[in-house]
């Protein structure tokens, strides 16, 4: 039995010295079918402190969250607010205990008004609204916190960091206690970072506590007062954040040491891969989100487009990827022109895409995973002729990529919806490189992975760019660029505002940049 | 594991355990439980049936073992049966094909009445009466698979350019084509005024069993039609197809996730298009067969919604091929043992049971109950 220094202030002579934690949870153990998702995990927090709750993927954190929440039921252990055992059936039961969450994809619906949110499920409403009441009350919580949000403005009008915390806003009216955040730093630029973590110790100075979710480790080192690593559904440790550094986080967590820096040659520069000039085009909702964009890439090089998510980025490699149309300028692959060519020319043109959403766009998830590696490739698999499919050729790759990219999967044939997000990126990864691309666009290729599992794909992009691959890297972790990218282009409102190598950049340059400062 | 749930420091933390009934989502079913469900669910089906017959003062014992005596009991039973079968097959084949694209095509029965008029057309009107039978089924054959092609392609051109909802276009098309036919069995190619056409020459004919008793005394009687080897040859041609093909695997990708599919390179707008042309023209196909096999003219209510019995079967046979001619076979029988029993209803009220139970019981297969504490 390890270790479990959360459940000292439990036994009663610890009672003097510790205040009763805000919440408890003790011996949860939860079970899926197959996955010991929680195993006798304890975790408390005190009153106004911020406690990170850092994990890989599959470690257990989700669950543990959505246990505390209400969401899921845990086989066993119990849970103490306040030091009374609480049971939560729904997460409506949760916020009654003071216990709400901000879950990475956000909820809110988009035509309606802040104010609206913030009340939309609440059931002592009353009939007739009173809107300027809730409107004022909304714009208090903001002034006390630090969370300035019009309550008029409609949903679809705000940027995602508004959202956010229209999201926070929405617990604090609920009367939340303990805040639970999942990942939120992922969305915001460096500057409403800092400011984002004003706010933050403005709650815990009222009193709140927060739990946030995070694999951002230089994040938890800046704003966590205590620290609890889950790993393989175990609590591994609780620690003062004191005197702590990446590596030791890191290798608690992994289990093994990890290397922040990735060994990198400098770029050995080909002929110019990719070429895209004065594009413009719509998104979804027919506005203009490319205005004349222009890039090149170059074989051997990673370039890095670094921009707050909202700019053009998704938009800017749907048109690469020919997956969405032009309205002005033009895109060449080597010297092809593929301008508005439809995604299977993109393909054989040599256009590998590691798209944005995994489970939306880049793999189908009741199918195998043999089946998503052969999603590009089935036209060309084994001997099938142009009728048929060769299901062996299929099996045959499969073994190999999984085995070359090391995906963790129970067999070939298992449903890609089962696997975590990072063996699913790892899956998308292989598929991609596996065609010997010329040109490689990675969008958000890390999101949501653990250290190891990013370090991973990291490498994987490195070596294919030694190895002469051309590789667009769209990411908003800036670290990422900086870590990888060997030049950086700022998006801004569908252009590109500036470029410059890696080593000539600053964060602080690049994150004004991104914000839309010419410097 | 269990005896730590409430550690002994903390009598108080026990909480009063309350026993309540949880839906839980299941991840993944195990392989033997997805093809043993549809036959358990069809066997609570028939006892939900029983519980009805027997409200109804019918002894449900009796009635099933009728039934089955009549669908299945006989030589001149299975004879009936897969007369019935046949057409089901063909037309569930049809509509599995667009639900295997996830494209809601509930035109069957229009589909298979545009076929039946096609393939009539060409039987009385295009080929001469004394063409070889070869040649004049191979034409009907192919003006039927047009026919329900093109009454599928109407609703699969709205659906890819414009995406119009297809459940309501292809619906919609049903009730187009019924009035379609009733105006030529009335008007131009009625006979005599009824709601009918003259009977087809002899040429235009699917040879029946009965029909080589000469040689094969066996099948004196047996008046089912060679149109269930089509129907089974095709359900095998369609295993393959979606089991072996680069496009069966389009389809299925189109099906599973169309945004994966876009991405992969593959043509949305084509395959939309030939998805619902292929299932129109396999409904068209089950009107032909009706016709040449089983009416020889073409006449009002020629089919008794098979069409869209044809949904149902597809849909508990999970869309395998194979397992539709077993389905088929089933509610065949369901239709054979209804008619010697009063009142007529029972067979669609069986079947709608049916259906409601394994759409039901599908949903189970995904979640469980379960007894939890708190």
């Amino acid at each position: 039995m390890q270790s479990q220094p959360t459940s000292v202030p439990a036994e009663k002579t610890a009672e003097v010295d510790e205040p009763t934690p805000a919440l408890e949870m003790r011996h949860i153990t939860k079970r899926f079918p197959g996955v010991l998702a929680n195993n006798d995990v304890s975790f408390s927090t005190r009153r106004g402190e911020v406690h990170a709750l850092l994990g890989e993927n599959g470690a257990g954190k989700s669950t543990l969250m959505n246990i505390l929440t209400g969401l899921y039921h845990p086989d066993s252990g119990s849970i103490l607010v306040n030091g009374k055992p609480v049971a939560f059936h729904s997460p409506r039961d949760a916020i009654k205990a003071g216990v709400g969450m901000v879950h990475q994809h956000f909820m809110l619906v988009s035509s309606q008004t802040v104010a609206e949110n913030v009340i939309l499920g609440l059931q002592n409403v009353n009939f007739v609204l009173d809107t300027s009441q809730i409107e004022a009350e909304v714009e208090h919580i903001g002034a006390q916190f630090g969370l300035p949000v019009d309550p008029r403005a409609k949903i679809w009008q705000l940027s995602v960091g508004e959202q956010q915390r229209v999201e926070i806003i929405k617990l604090l009216y609920r009367g939340a206690q303990i805040l639970i955040l999942d990942e939120p730093t992922a969305v915001l630029t460096p500057q409403e970072i800092e400011a984002f973590f004003v706010t933050l110790r403005e709650m815990t100075a009222a009193g709140k506590t927060i739990i946030l979710i995070s694999h951002k480790l230089d994040e938890v080192i800046a704003i966590a007062d205590r620290i609890t690593i889950l790993r393989n559904g175990e609590h591994v440790a609780t620690v003062d954040n004191q005197g702590l550094t990446k590596a030791q986080l890191a290798s608690l967590m992994v289990g093994r040491e990890v290397l922040f820096r990735i060994e990198k040659q400098p770029a050995q520069l080909g002929e110019v891969r990719l070429a895209v000039d004065n594009v413009s085009a719509l998104n979804d909702k027919g506005i203009p989100a490319l205005r004349g964009l222009s890039l090149r890439l170059r074989s051997g090089e990673i370039v890095g487009v670094a921009g707050v998510a909202g700019n053009g980025q998704r938009e800017l490699a749907e048109v690469i990827c020919g997956l969405r149309p032009t309205e002005t300028g033009s895109v060449h692959i080597s010297s092809q022109s593929v301008t508005n060519a439809p995604p299977i020319v993109m393909i054989e043109a040599g256009i590998a895409y590691v798209p944005e959403d995994r489970s939306a766009t880049g793999s189908a998830p009741n199918l195998s995973v043999a089946q998503n590696l052969a999603l590009k490739n089935y036209r060309k698999l084994g001997s099938g002729g142009r009728f048929f499919l060769s299901r062996r050729a299929m099996r045959e790759q499969a073994i190999n990529l999984i085995q070359k990219f090391n995906i963790a999967t129970p067999s070939p044939e298992t449903a890609a919806r089962l696997l975590s997000g990072g063996n699913l990126q790892k899956v998308i990864l292989a598929r991609e490189l596996a065609q010997r691309p010329l040109v490689t666009v990675a969008a958000y290729p890390t999101r949501g992975l653990d250290v190891g599992a990013t370090e991973n794909v990291r490498r994987i992009l490195i070596d294919e760019r030694n190895q002469g691959a051309a590789i667009l890297l769209i990411s908003e972790d800036l670290d990422e660029i900086f870590a990888i990218a060997d030049r950086i282009a700022v998006i801004f409102e569908g252009k590109i505002v500036g470029e410059m190598t890696s080593e000539e950049a600053t964060l602080d340059q690049i994150g004004l940049m991104m914000a839309g400062v010419q410097p | 594991m269990s005896v730590s749930t409430t550690p002994s420091s903390e009598p108080q933390a026990e909480i009063k355990p309350r026993r309540r009934l949880r839906l839980e989502r299941v991840q993944e079913q195990p392989r033997w439980l997805r093809w043993l469900a549809p036959l358990i669910l069809v066997i609570v089906a028939l006892l939900v049936g029983a519980g009805l017959l027997s409200v109804i003062g019918a002894n449900p014992w009796v009635v099933y073992r009728r039934m089955a005596e009549l669908a299945y009991g006989s030589a001149f039973g299975w004879s009936d049966t897969t007369i019935k079968a046949t057409p089901l097959i063909l037309a569930a084949l049809g509509v599995s094909i667009a639900f295997r694209m996830r494209l809601w095509n509930i035109g069957a029965e229009g589909q298979l009445y545009l076929g039946a008029f096609m393939a009539t057309g060409v039987a009385l009107h295009v080929l001469p009466a004394d063409s070889p039978t070869w040649l004049m089924l191979t034409g009907m054959a192919l003006a039927g698979f047009l026919g329900g092609a093109i009454w599928g392609i109407i609703p699969g051109i709205l659906k890819a350019k414009l995406n119009v909802n297809e459940i309501i276009t292809t619906l919609m098309l049903n009730y187009v084509a019924i009035l379609w036919n009733n105006f030529f069995i009335y008007g131009p190619w009625s006979e005599r005024g009824f709601g009918l056409t003259p009977q087809f020459p002899r040429t235009a004919w699917f040879p029946r069993f009965t029909d080589y008793a000469d040689t094969f005394p066996i099948f004196r009687g047996i008046t089912a039609h060679l149109g269930i080897f089509v129907a089974i040859l095709l359900a095998i041609v369609l295993w393959v197809v979606w089991q072996r093909t680069r496009w069966g695997f389009e389809v299925t990708v189109v099906g599973d996730n169309p945004r994966a599919a876009r991405y992969a390179g593959i043509n949305l707008t084509r395959n939309i298009i030939l998805v619902m042309a292929l299932s129109g023209g396999l409904a068209g196909l089950a009107g032909m067969s009706e016709v040449a096999g089983v009416v020889h003219r073409l006449q009002e209510r020629f089919s008794p919604g098979y069409g869209f019995t044809a949904i149902i079967v597809a849909w508990l046979a999970k869309l395998n091929p194979l397992g539709i001619i077993l389905v088929s076979y089933l509610f065949a029988g369901l239709l054979v043992g209804a008619d010697a029993i009063q009142p007529a209803g029972i067979a669609q009220l069986l079947q709608g049971v049916i259906l409601f139970v394994v759409v039901g019981g599908e949903m189970m297969l995904h979640y469980r109950l379960r007894f939890v504490r708190g």
